[in-house]
């Protein structure tokens, strides 16, 4: 510890720009308060739990259940927002149309949406009297209080991840290689197959990732659509809220670092795979 | 720009993929940002105003809003720029550790910073006995909903200078010091005019999530109307006591606040881009003048951050 903190003062003298001791000091305290208190905490809140106790608390039916809700929810939702979100990137990189820049600027819309909004909207949008409900329904479609209504939100704040991850790489993209598959007799699907998708996959594939992380933690909107039936749908934070209001605080815990566990494991395994896309290319 | 070349798909083709972005952009976004106005004022906008104007809970809520996320987006700002000074201008052990802490809320559920809020600060937690000793409240009270709100944003104002401040270089800020500025100086006169549509930029982003911020906030605030709720969780609690105009009528005032962010952002996005123009412009004209110039040394670029908006 004291050989970091010389070699940082040694790293300090040799720039002569001025702020580095008080920048230090700022970020510090904002950080270990912040992140790193509080998540090593929850942490040790956990490990203090003992094995069996965790299992316990963390293991129950309807915590299994939970998971299986949320992490079947978000993949679905993720993989729409993929494929949606390729889809919509590609018509703004390739095509020129009137109302390109305001499709454009409207991707934003669920960053800066309030999640709370958009859950309140979804969920009477798709009810049997609301304005798709009304056609939905009648089909036997259940956009609220169910699975499908959960899907539906997480789309929603997932999109523009899996949207603006993806067009700056097609932005980039070299037209020359497209031209030559297509002068040498490719047609247009093996052109996208063979050229342009391995070349975009690991955007497509990094949007997919940072998508599943955003569904995985969502909570505002999906409370407002699922209905939160236990065993059906509800999700993990639903059910470490519920826990929270019952005071149940160890069994909560238990909930979180599981869910904590999930998203930091799926984004490390996405990211070897996204390397190994990366290798595979080159 | 789209060039015509051989690559070109028809024109059946290009029409059917528009609408189908317009489609998906459409029943996705446009179609419920379009009903929140349209239920918000079904009762025309008489019914509008009473709803946010005389409810005293709902005022609160506004006010509320109103108090913490500004003082969430300060500390950010402050912390952005202390921290995207200290990556940028500097190189010290830890310095890729701290650029990966910084993204660590956007992976971590809003629900699940909340909870590790109520395990330091909350009546069984670490420090609830001495707070309590103290007579401070922090869960169920407005810090609470302040130190939830700043780990949800933390991520939003650093992310966006750290780029800019990359890009733009030490040159001009070396230059100053030569000159015998002192820090401050630097700071205010240099660094900060630089880097300013790139810091409003993160303001916006942070100040837009702050105002939404739902989770952590619904955690830790207890919900209690007309002391700890925020518009987002007001939106809520109206909504589950079978008030939906009401609820649609502050979840308006939310959506509107986006719309203003989102046009906000438009035109800042537009300024970053003409000054990225002017700074790439510059770096080339030494070279194009005499040939012998040599390009400014910042060092190799160290891109860390992935484009995520």
């Amino acid at each position: 510890m004291s050989a970091e903190i010389s070699t940082t003062r040694a790293m300090r003298r040799r720039s002569v720009l001025p702020g580095f001791g008080i920048s230090i000091a700022i970020t510090t305290l904002v950080m270990t308060a912040m992140v790193i208190i509080p998540l090593s905490v929850l942490a040790l809140r956990a490990a203090s739990l003992g094995p069996t106790e965790f299992l316990a608390a963390a293991w129950t039916p309807r915590a299994r259940a939970a998971y299986a809700v949320s992490l079947g929810a978000s993949v679905v939702a993720a993989a729409v927002s993929s494929v949606c979100g390729l889809l919509v990137a590609w018509v703004l990189v390739r095509i020129d149309f009137p109302g390109r820049r305001l499709l454009d600027s409207l991707v934003d819309v669920p960053l800066a949406l309030p999640t709370a909004v958009a859950g309140l909207v979804y969920s009477t949008l798709y009810v049997e009297r609301g304005w798709l409900g009304r056609f939905l329904v009648p089909l036997g479609i259940q956009g609220a209080y169910s699975w499908l209504g959960i899907v539906l939100v997480l789309v929603f704040v997932s999109l523009p991840f899996a949207i603006r991850v993806v067009q700056p790489v097609l932005e980039s993209l070299d037209r020359d290689s497209e031209e030559a598959a297509r002068m040498l007799g490719a047609n247009r699907v093996q052109t996208f197959l063979k050229v342009i998708f391995p070349a975009i996959f690991p955007a497509v594939l990094t949007g997919f990732a940072l998508a599943l992380a955003r569904a995985l933690g969502e909570y505002g909107s999906v409370v407002f659509i699922s209905g939160n039936m236990p065993f059906k749908t509800e999700i993990a934070p639903v059910l470490i809220v519920s826990r929270l209001e019952e005071f149940a605080y160890a069994e909560a815990t238990a909930i979180a670092v599981v869910l904590l566990a999930m998203s930091i494991s799926l984004l490390v395994v996405v990211n070897a795979l996204q390397q190994r896309v990366a290798r595979n290319a080159q | 720009m789209p060039k015509p070349t051989i690559t070109t798909a028809n024109p059946l083709t290009e029409r059917l993929l528009i609408a189908a972005a317009v489609g998906v952009i459409g029943l996705l976004i446009i179609v419920p940002l379009a009903s929140v106005f349209a239920e918000a004022f079904a009762e025309g906008p008489a019914a509008w105003w009473r709803a946010l104007a005389h409810d005293p809970d709902t005022r609160h809520a506004i006010w509320l809003s109103l108090t913490v996320a500004p003082l969430a987006v300060a500390i950010n700002t402050i912390f952005g720029i202390a921290t995207a000074w200290l990556v940028s201008r500097f190189r010290f052990p830890g310095r890729s550790l701290l650029i990966t802490l910084c993204d660590v809320p956007f992976s971590v559920s809003p629900v699940v910073a909340g909870l590790a809020l109520v395990l330091i600060f909350g009546r069984q937690g670490l420090l609830g006995p001495t707070l309590a000793s103290l007579g401070w409240k922090v869960i169920f009270s407005w810090p609470g909903l302040v130190l939830a709100t700043t780990f949800v944003t933390l991520p939003l104002v650093v992310r966006e200078l750290i780029p800019v401040m990359e890009a733009i270089g030490p040159e001009e800020e070396l230059a100053a010091v030569s000159l015998g500025a002192s820090g401050w100086q630097v700071f205010t006169r240099v660094t900060l005019p630089n880097i300013r549509w790139a810091l409003l930029h993160g303001v916006v982003l942070a100040n837009a999530r702050a105002m939404g911020e739902f989770g952590a906030v619904y955690v830790v605030s207890g919900h209690i109307a007309g002391l700890t709720d925020t518009m987002p969780l007001r939106v809520e609690k109206l909504f589950q006591e079978y008030r939906t105009p009401a609820s649609m009528a502050v979840a308006s005032v939310l959506a509107g606040l986006a719309l203003v962010t989102l046009v906000a952002k438009f035109v800042i996005e537009r300024q970053l881009e003409a000054e990225a123009r002017e700074l790439e412009a510059a770096r080339s004209l030494p070279d194009t003048l005499a040939g012998s110039g040599t390009p400014p040394d910042a060092g190799p670029p160290t891109s860390t951050q992935a484009s995520i908006p």
